[in-house]
Parts: C-alpha cells; sequence; structure tokens
C-alpha cells in the first residue's frame, strides 16, 4: 500500500497533466463528433480519425503515457529496493540488543556440542532464562497447578516464582490445627495432625520433592523447581517473560500468575504511629503464626479486630489459649455476630455465645474509632465511646489481592470483587492463567465471583494446570469451605453464602450428640483429634445444653442444613455439624434447580444420621 | 413434631427424625457420566488413566513421576493372564527411582514399594468413590501429596 501511495505521489502532477491532456482532447473529440453530428449525420462514425490534428494529439498523449508509465516503473522498483533494505536494517537490530540471551539459549539447544562463543556449560545459571511452565506465586494454588501440569504433560519443567522465603504450603493449619497441637515443637515443626489422625507437615511436599532452579532445564524427565525469596516487578506479555526484582528475566510459554494478596490492614492503626503498629499482627503467613504464637505467651491481653473466618478462628484458638495461661482474649467487629457476613442471624447469634465460651470477650457492633499507645498499653477507641486497652491487636479485616502486575502486563482487574479479570476458564490472555485468591473469574452457575478459600485454590490451581496443558474446560467443580469454632460447632460450606441472601434452615431437633467431636467418635472417622483436657471441658458444656429443651428456649441449633437462596435457586448450602455429605451439596449447586420445598431437598442430607 | 418459624428473610424449619423417614420427592437431575467438564475418576471415559486424579496424590507428578506411568500404563494395559507380570522391569525402574527419594516415598511394608508392586498398583487402580473422596486405599499411595479436593486436606 505504502509503494502505491508514494507512486502514485509521484505520479500524480504527470497524471493529472495527462489526463487533463486527455479529456481535453476527449473533449474537442466529442465536440467534433457532436459537431459533426449535426451538421452531417454521415460524417459521424468518422471520428476515429477525423484528420490529421487528431492524429498528432494521439501520438502526443500515447508518448507522454509510455514516458509515465516508465517512470512510474523505476520509481517503483526504486522504492523496493530501498523498502528491503530498511526492513533487513530493523531485523539486524535485536540481535545486536540482547547477547545475554543468545549463549543461555545457544546452551539449550545444543547442550552436547562444546560451547563455541557462550561461557563455560559447567555453571548453570542460578536463575534460567526460560521456563516452559512458568506459576508466579508460591501457594496453594500454584503447587496444584505444578501437579496438574506435572500429570498431564509428561516430563514438564515447571518454575514457580515466590517472594516468601518458604516452599508451598498449606495456611488453614496455621489458623486452626497448628494452635491446638499436643506437641510444644508443633510451632518450629510445623506438622499437626489431621482429622483422620495422621501427621502431616504444612508443607505440601518435603524439599526432595523439587528441584534446583539451576538444574530444571536439563534434568530428565523435568520436575517443579521453586525460586524462593523472589519477586516478579513486571511482565511484557507481548514477548512472553518477566523481570524479577533482581533485574533477571525470565521468559516462558505459559504462565500463571497466583499471588494470592496481603491482609488489609485498618486505617486507624496505619496512621496511628510506629508503637501501634509493631504491636500488630496481620495474619496470613508462617511467620505472622510464629510470631503471634510467641507474642501469645508473653503478653497478657490480645484483641482480634474482625469478626470473618479468620479472626473467629484466631479468637477461638487464642481463648483456648486463655484457659491455661490467663491470657486476656478479646474480639471485636461491627456486625452484630461472628460470622455475621455469612450465616443468618439466628446462627451468627448462636455462634457467638459458643465464641463466648471458648473464652474469649465478644465485643459486637464495634466500630473502631482510634488506636493509640499509652501508658504501655494500646488504646482501642470504639465510636460509641467505649475503650479498650489491650497488649497486642491482631488485625483480620480482609485480604487485598494482589494485583501490581495487571499494569505490565496489560490485565484487566475487577472493579467488583478485586483481583484479575478472567474467564470461565481462568484465562486472562493468551498464555496467562490466573488461579487462587488473585483471580476474579466467571463461575458458569454462580457468576462472576472472587473466591478465598483453601479448596478453591486447589480446585482453581488445577483447573488451570489442565488449561495450561491443553484441556479447555471451564470452572465447573464447586470448590467448597469449612471452618472449625471450638468442639461445638463445625461446619462445610459450598456456593455463595451470603447472610444477605435470604435462607431456609432445616435443623434436626438437637440431642446431646450433636456435634464435631461426637461425630469423632461415633463414626470412627476423626474429625479432630482432641487433647484430654478438651474431651473433659466439652462434656460439661454438653451437659449443660442439654438440660433446657423446652421450644420456647434459645433454640440449640445443633446440626443442620441451611440454603441461600438466589431468585429461589438455591446457590449455596452449609452443612451445619454434618458431615461427609459435600457430594450431596454440591450436586444440588450444579443443578440449579428451582425447589418447591427445601424439607424435600434436605431429607437428601439424612441430617438425623451421623 | 416438626415446626416453622420465620425470622426476617430467614426460614427456620426443626424436624425430627419421623419427619425426614419418608424418602424426598426433590428431583435431581441425572448426570452424565461422560460430562467432559466434571472431575474424572481415575480411569477417563476413554480408557485411558487420569494422571492428574487426586486419588493418586503426587505419585505422576513427582520426581519419580515418569517412571511410575511408565510401570502403571504398562499394567494397566497389560493383557497378560497373571496382569502385568511383563511389566516388571519397569516397576523395578520405579522402585530404584523412589529408593533414592525415602522421604517422599516411605518405605512401608504394606504399599506398592514392595515387590509385589504389581498388586500394590491394583489397589491403586480401583477408581476413586466420588468426584470428592480420595484415596480409597490410603496406603498404597505414600506420598504425602494433598493438593486434592477434598473435605479437609489429608494426606495419603
Amino acid at each position: 500500500m505504502l509503494k502505491c501511495r508514494t507512486a502514485w505521489q509521484k505520479l500524480a502532477p504527470l497524471a493529472r497533466a495527462s489526463s487533463t491532456l486527455c479529456r481535453q482532447n476527449v473533449k474537442r473529440t466529442v465536440l467534433k463528433c457532436d459537431s459533426t453530428m449535426t451538421q452531417v449525420p454521415r460524417v459521424q462514425m468518422s471520428s476515429g480519425t477525423p484528420g490529421g490534428d487528431n492524429t498528432l494529439y494521439i501520438v502526443l498523449v500515447g508518448a507522454t503515457c509510455l514516458g509515465a508509465g516508465f517512470y512510474a516503473y523505476r520509481t517503483l522498483t526504486s522504492d523496493k529496493s530501498r523498502y528491503h533494505d530498511r526492513i533487513s536494517e530493523i531485523a539486524s537490530r535485536p540481535s545486536k540488543m540482547s547477547p545475554q540471551e543468545q549463549p543461555a539459549t545457544y546452551m539449550q539447544t545444543e547442550p552436547t556440542a562444546p560451547a563455541v562463543e557462550a561461557p563455560a556449560p559447567v555453571s548453570l545459571p542460578e536463575i534460567p532464562a526460560h521456563a516452559p511452565y512458568l506459576l508466579i506465586g508460591g501457594g496453594t494454588a500454584s503447587f496444584a497447578a505444578a501437579r496438574s501440569i506435572r500429570a498431564r504433560d509428561p516430563g514438564a519443567r515447571v518454575l514457580i516464582v515466590t517472594d516468601e522465603p518458604d516452599l508451598p504450603y498449606m495456611r488453614p493449619p496455621l489458623s486452626k490445627e497448628l494452635w491446638f497441637s499436643d506437641d510444644p515443637s508443633a510451632t518450629e515443626t510445623l506438622r499437626f495432625k489431621q482429622w483422620n489422625g495422621k501427621e502431616r507437615s504444612i508443607y505440601f511436599q518435603p524439599p526432595s520433592f523439587y528441584v534446583s532452579p539451576q538444574d530444571l532445564p536439563k534434568v530428565e524427565n523435568g520436575g517443579v523447581a521453586v525460586l524462593t525469596g523472589k519477586r516478579v516487578v513486571h511482565m511484557d506479555v507481548r514477548g512472553n517473560k518477566v523481570r524479577l526484582d533482581d533485574d533477571s528475566e525470565i521468559s516462558y510459554d505459559k504462565c500463571l500468575i497466583a499471588t494470592g494478596g496481603v491482609p488489609r490492614n485498618m486505617q486507624v492503626i496505619e496512621r496511628a504511629g510506629d508503637e501501634v503498629m509493631k504491636r500488630t499482627t496481620l495474619f496470613r503467613k508462617i511467620e505472622d503464626f510464629k510470631s503471634l504464637e510467641n507474642i501469645s505467651r508473653d503478653v497478657k491481653s490480645i484483641t482480634i479486630i474482625g469478626g470473618g473466618f479468620l479472626g473467629s478462628e484466631l479468637a477461638c484458638a487464642l481463648g483456648r489459649r486463655s484457659t491455661e495461661s490467663g491470657l486476656e482474649v478479646m474480639q471485636m467487629f461491627p456486625e452484630k455476630g461472628n460470622m455475621g457476613k455469612v450465616l443468618p442471624e439466628y446462627l451468627s447469634n448462636w455462634t457467638t455465645q459458643k465464641v463466648r465460651r471458648e473464652g474469649v470477650n465478644v465485643i459486637t457492633e464495634a466500630l473502631v474509632k482510634n488506636v493509640s499507645f499509652q501508658d504501655g498499653k494500646l488504646e482501642i477507641k470504639l465510636k460509641d465511646g467505649r475503650l479498650v486497652k489491650t497488649d497486642h491487636i491482631v488485625a483480620a479485616v480482609g485480604l487485598e489481592p494482589s494485583v501490581e502486575l495487571a499494569k505490565s502486563a496489560g490485565l484487566e482487574v475487577d472493579s467488583d470483587f478485586g483481583g484479575y479479570r478472567v474467564n470461565a476458564e481462568l484465562q486472562a490472555r493468551s498464555n496467562i492463567w490466573v488461579a487462587g485468591d488473585a483471580a476474579c473469574f466467571y463461575d458458569i452457575r454462580l457468576g462472576r465471583r472472587r473466591v478465598e478459600h483453601h479448596d478453591h485454590a486447589v480446585v482453581s490451581g488445577r483447573l488451570a494446570g489442565e488449561n495450561m496443558t491443553g484441556a479447555n474446560k471451564p470452572y465447573w467443580h464447586q470448590s467448597m469451605f469449612w471452618s472449625d469454632l471450638g468442639p461445638d460447632v463445625g461446619y462445610e460450606a459450598i456456593g455463595i453464602v451470603d447472610s444477605s441472601l435470604p435462607t431456609v434452615g432445616v435443623f434436626a431437633k438437637a440431642t446431646a450428640k450433636d456435634t464435631p467431636k461426637a461425630a469423632t467418635e461415633q463414626s470412627g472417622t476423626g474429625i479432630r483429634s482432641e487433647s484430654e483436657t478438651e474431651a473433659v471441658a466439652s462434656g460439661e458444656m454438653l451437659a449443660s445444653t442439654a438440660s433446657p429443651q423446652a421450644p420456647q428456649q434459645e433454640e440449640d441449633y445443633g446440626k443442620g442444613v441451611i440454603f441461600y437462596l438466589r431468585d429461589k435457586v438455591v446457590v449455596g448450602i452449609i452443612l451445619w455439624n454434618v458431615f461427609n455429605r459435600m457430594p450431596i451439596a454440591r450436586k444440588i449447586i450444579k443443578d440449579g434447580e428451582e425447589h418447591a420445598d427445601l424439607n424435600e431437598v434436605a431429607k437428601l442430607f439424612n441430617i438425623h444420621e451421623d | 413434631m416438626s415446626y416453622c418459624k420465620q425470622e426476617g428473610k430467614d426460614r427456620i424449619i426443626f424436624v425430627t427424625k419421623e419427619d425426614h423417614e419418608a424418602p424426598s420427592n426433590a428431583e435431581l437431575i441425572a448426570d452424565d457420566p461422560n460430562d467432559p467438564y466434571e472431575e474424572q475418576g481415575l480411569i477417563l471415559p476413554s480408557g485411558e488413566i487420569n494422571w492428574n486424579c487426586p486419588c493418586l496424590g503426587g505419585m505422576a507428578s513427582g520426581p519419580c513421576g515418569e517412571p511410575f506411568k511408565a510401570a502403571f500404563s504398562c499394567f494397566h494395559y497389560s493383557t497378560e493372564e497373571v496382569k502385568g507380570s511383563d511389566c516388571v522391569d519397569k516397576f523395578r525402574s520405579m522402585q530404584e527411582c523412589m529408593q533414592r527419594y525415602p522421604e517422599l516415598y516411605p518405605q512401608e511394608d504394606d504399599n506398592d514399594n514392595t515387590p509385589q508392586g504389581e498388586s500394590g498398583a491394583a489397589e491403586a487402580a480401583t477408581p476413586g468413590t466420588g468426584d470428592s473422596d480420595p484415596a480409597p486405599t490410603p496406603d498404597s499411595t505414600p506420598v504425602s501429596g494433598d493438593a486434592s479436593q477434598t473435605q479437609r486436606p489429608t494426606a495419603s
């Protein structure tokens, strides 16, 4: 096109000139014809060769056209050759710009040949220059994806890049099992007892499972390598490569972003200054657990701000400690009860009572106005005037998804839910997938959402890994989540569980047998391993709750199933102290049907059985 | 006697055991066993092995993943009278690999690291029971892999 334009521009004046010449000639010819027609009809036919004048004109026009044509041809060919020169010049530039990449790729493609221009083949770079599968973030989603990729792509080479110093580990025990462990060295070993009685580490795999990043490009059969302590700061989507905080670059074929998030802090704390900040824990990682565990032995009073999953679990864990050590544990949040945004009000209130029985001083409807450090104590001033004095604060007020790469990578960030926006197959752009806490994905059944639970990280990481190896499957298998709040309250949930939705709860009229602990002993499956002291304590508690049976009294929501409805369709289910029924719940949500009588649906769960 | 109450938008129903004795008339849609979206068990509808099955734990993805896949595939497609008897070499190389990583593949007596590797693999060959239950035979998959969708995280 460019050629034509430049050619035309050059020829235009000539063209105009010759065309006007032609037109003038034609006009004259026509006029001539017309004049001859009107005057002498017989002479009409002879417009072609009326006489000597025309021949001269024709010759002139012909010569001009020929000349113009010749000139045009000359111009075009010279332009063409100039164009080719330019293109080859541009092409030669990239090879001058990246001399470092050349030796590395040279070594990769010809590992056996002695290096001619590359550095000595013995020392491989510590950070590989290329990873066929690059996973950014070293958490649950990333590990699940790595496993999926390795299972499906024989000999796959997977590189995980994480800014944490640790190998991939699971988070739930940090706020649950690790606090209840009988073993005093659990904080160091990070080992805990599972619900089936077997002990394991929070690390998904021991170090011997992984290959070193250095060896990854050449190890036979591939493997998974984890590059710790490095942060990806820039992503070049066009060039299929990332840049780390130490300026090294890694190119990839397929990339997963599983960066999770960072705990949110409260503005009142951030503004309060260093003395307050250093007495505040934002709980997420192993180091936060170790630090809080230590602190809980030293201080006299801890306050947890936040009434959601993490806040309530930590409150119960610390509350349990308080019975032994005399530690004062307080929990405060704006809602009316624990899990106020998840459980319907009646259940949230009931749960709050249980949490209080775990030894926690729960302060509801508490909005923090101001935090300061005075006389060696932290002072939390609430909006309604109440004042709380404490030694340490744990802020569990939500998670901010990590989307720092969105700008450089040109990825969309969701304005409603936060996180990277991806489609139903978890893909953000070609060759880039996102999984885990950071992914705002399209759920075919339940709509666009972002989920911050462990099982979702596993499910989405797995799915991303499958899709990175060519599966093209949408998010379909619904993930679940669970929580235990002491020996009396345990639940599993699936789907959208939002307390603002209308709910229908079907509960079994309670008996003394309805607790996670009791379910353990009955079925022998081991919901959780309990220590002797706990067994004694819960026995006393059960005796006290068994006495009031009158229906007018506060109901004992021992066990049941709660349906969350959106437009009459069940979009979420909580199994309240009812275990091993998740597949049924998953099926009901998958069907997405309108059920006229939810009591009939509840029958499917057999809540009276164990 | 069951009863029901309403608290704002939330409905609460208390039911006795007798109330729930009659079978449910709630209708569920029949599942398509070949639905490509669904989680598959150990054996795919095509007859191939699903290496990504949570029931395998980390066996197919670890450092001995390839020897494991080779041995197990051989066993799966073996048409010998004693199934897998033509795969002894592959099981041996798998075992050798696993011995190099005792931390990952603990050498217990009742798992498939014994010379009777075939029988151990046969145990693992029984398809997983349902999509969310992992490792029906916990001992035959000794690797403590657990990025599996379970009700609670467990090691196999």
